[in-house]
């Protein structure tokens, strides 16, 4: 899987303000039968996105906030509960490159990783500013600089450093992927296989 | 300083490390099922690349099969397709795959302590969370996404960070109708769904000890409810009764020398938890859940609690009750329900069965209620039979599905209407995670016995 290469970015945003928001509600099981990539974008938060009967949800923000956003910024524990890696194919599938929270769930973290989806944490306090400022600009701008590790809000120029480490940091701004480098090590695998 | 268990099983695992980075861990053994396999495979392809330890890896398939009419082919063809697909990649591969109908088939995390194909001491992954599962045997186990899966599959390693590490005790008797999902329940209802984030736990303590193998295995199932990458049960005699003589389990002097490696795999006494918490199993009743995250659990007979707090956490009670239909400060009990679930890979074992036959026998299943019951695997419905649970459970009013996960995640036929109440003995009661507007209410066997029999929510402990 190979990705768009992440350095500097600004983007404007579309919030959604609630904790705990689990991979089911990023996309529902029954969505996942396929066996392929792609497509996952269109079904994307499907049970929030559109009522029962089919018809859009046109409060829902992603209906109702037409601001080619790239970046998703939610409350607290994004990406909580199952391992599906269609979670993250769907936000970057849909055109998010980055989702800003205060809390991310580990395999959704890693998920995003693996597939050019850069997960930003910032603090409680720097994520009620970002969604005061969409409340009050719905165009707000973010800049996120990958190599200094900083997210900024455009019209305030606050700022935050968020954590990556070196190695991860490396693969999404040259846009390569694990496999590459394990599969270089298999010399290594075979010597650990040999000696225990 | 002494060490954990999980450093010691780690520290064995590593291939090399990355400065400031993860590092390259080896994997023993490494589960696939049809749901999050395909995708790892066709990368593969595209690379050109074999399956580097095809003996190390094991599949199933469970996530999106029917639970009726197992040996006629899968109607629904989105279903069929990945199922497909996973009996030809294994082919191509050389890989094991236990297929619908085949003895060891089942939910993937049943059936690898099941086989024996989960041991002590391993790391163990899958493409799904509830690998988490395997650890009550003493091993470091965690779910991966596709990605991953394809990256063992390509190299039998991971890139992965160490994790922090969390000690949870629990001390004390349970009182009788009082189970093991209760305490997990219980646990994550005061810890919180993300308490677990970055961290291993390791669960201990004269209560964990006096767990079953398979009431352990419910524990460790849900720690990822805590947002924990995996738990884990230190072996001891119980682990090792449960391993041996099991299909997949070493046999003879080898079996002799691992059982007794196992043993001695424990943490150091002065081992350093970053954090630990500690439990006392006396105050523990049987739970249920009120809202649309694992940690919204309460004992069953209180009320769903008020919350007057600010911001996002407010927004997203309010939503959560909202879906439920329930008000805050109201009682659960003697509320109607319509469909009882018992299965998963949390209770879907033969002592799951057990204790719901305890309760149901010589009652009547509630006209009101639609009831599956789904076994873990071809091995547990196999010895349902046995035991004469079936007979019990059928003269009951009760009909005993095929194997899979089933209503768990609602991949398949089996989901539950929009705005029904379902009293079920998975993991999660996430919004729609058992069908669209599904109402889900995460329970014991216990509670769910009770509910089925009375179409109400109602306390086990009337029934002992
Ligand atoms: S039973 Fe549920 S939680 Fe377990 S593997 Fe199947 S879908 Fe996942």
């Amino acid at each position: 899987m190979s990705f768009e290469k992440f350095e500097v970015r600004v983007s404007t945003i579309k919030v959604l303000p609630l904790e705990n928001i689990d991979t089911d509600q990023i996309i529902p099981a029954r969505f996942l039968k396929t066996t392929t990539r792609e497509g996952f974008g269109d079904n994307l938060f499907y049970d929030w996105r559109y009522n029962s009967d089919g018809s859009k949800n046109e409060s829902f923000v992603i209906n109702s906030v037409d601001n080619g956003a790239k970046f998703l910024v939610a409350g607290r524990n994004f990406g909580c509960g199952s391992s599906r890696e269609h979670a993250a194919w769907a936000l970057y599938d849909y055109g998010f490159r980055a989702v800003i929270s205060s809390f991310f769930a580990d395999i959704f973290r890693n998920n995003a990783l693996n597939n050019g989806l850069l997960p930003v944490q910032v603090s409680d306090e720097f994520l009620s500013k970002i969604f005061s400022e969409a409340d009050s600009d719905i165009n707000a701008q973010i800049e996120i600089n990958l190599k200094e590790r900083s997210v900024k809000i455009l019209s305030t120029g606050e700022y935050e450093l968020f954590p990556i480490d070196d190695y991860k940091q490396s693969c999404l701004i040259n846009g390569y992927d694990d496999i590459d480098f394990l599969c270089a090590l298999k010399n290594k695998v075979e010597d650990f296989e040999n000696r225990r | 300083m002494g060490k954990t268990i999980v450093d010691k099983i780690w520290e064995s695992h590593i291939v090399s490390e990355i400065e400031n980075g993860p590092s390259v861990l080896y994997i023993d053994r490494h589960f696939i099922h049809e749901v999050t396999s395909p995708q790892a495979f066709s990368g593969l392809d595209k690379r050109g690349l074999p399956v580097f330890r095809p003996g190390n890896t094991f599949a199933t398939c469970d996530h999106n099969v029917p639970t009726k009419d197992q040996e006629k082919p899968i109607r629904d063809e989105s279903s069929r397709i990945p199922v497909e697909k996973l009996a030809q990649n294994t082919q191509k591969h050389g890989i094991s795959y236990f297929p619908l109908g085949h003895k060891n088939n089942g939910v993937v995390h049943i059936i690898g302590p099941e086989l024996g194909l989960t041991q002590c001491g391993m790391t163990i992954v899958c493409g799904d969370s509830h690998t988490s599962t395997h650890g009550a045997l003493g091993n470091i186990a965690f779910g991966i996404g596709t990605s991953e899966v394809e990256m063992v599959l390509a190299t039998q390693t991971l890139l992965q960070k160490k994790p922090k590490q969390m000690l949870i005790k629990v001390e004390g008797a349970l009182a009788s109708g009082v189970c093991s999902k209760d305490i997990i329940l219980y646990i994550i209802s005061k810890l919180g769904t993300s308490s677990g984030t970055g961290y291993f736990v390791e669960f201990s303590g004269s209560t964990i000890s006096a767990l079953s193998m398979e009431e352990r295995m419910t524990i460790c199932n849900m720690s990822i409810e805590m947002g924990a990458r995996g738990g884990i049960i230190a072996p001891d005699e119980v682990t090792i009764e449960y391993l041996e003589g099991r299909e997949f389990s070493p046999k003879g002097e080898n079996w002799k020398t691992m059982s007794r490696q196992w043993l001695s795999l424990k943490s150091d006494e002065d081992a350093h938890f970053d954090v630990v918490h500690i439990f006392n199993a006396e105050e523990i009743e049987p739970m249920i859940t009120y809202g649309t995250n694992p940690g919204m659990g309460i004992p069953i007979g209180s009320r769903v609690p008020l919350i007057t707090k600010e911001s996002s956490q407010e927004a997203s009670f309010m939503k959560s009750i909202e879906y439920m239909g329930f008000e805050m400060g109201e009682r659960l009990i003697g509320k109607a329900i319509d469909y009882v679930f018992i299965g998963s890979c949390t209770n879907g074992r033969i002592e799951d069965f057990r204790a719901f036959a305890s309760i149901v026998k010589g009652r009547k299943k509630s006209p009101d209620v639609v009831a599956w019951l789904v076994p873990g695997s071809k091995r547990v419905e196999g010895q349902i039979e046995k035991e004469g649970l079936g007979d019990i459970l059928r003269e009951a009013g009760f009909e005993i599905r095929e194997p899979g996960c089933s209503a768990c995640l609602g991949m398949n036929e089996d989901k539950v209407p929009a705005g029904k109440y379902a009293v079920s003995t998975s993991n999660r009661n996430f919004e729609g995670r058992q069908g669209p507007g599904a109402r889900t209410i995460l329970a014991g066997p216990y509670v769910a016995a009770a509910a089925a029999v009375t179409g109400v929510i109602t306390d086990p402990r009337e029934f002992l």
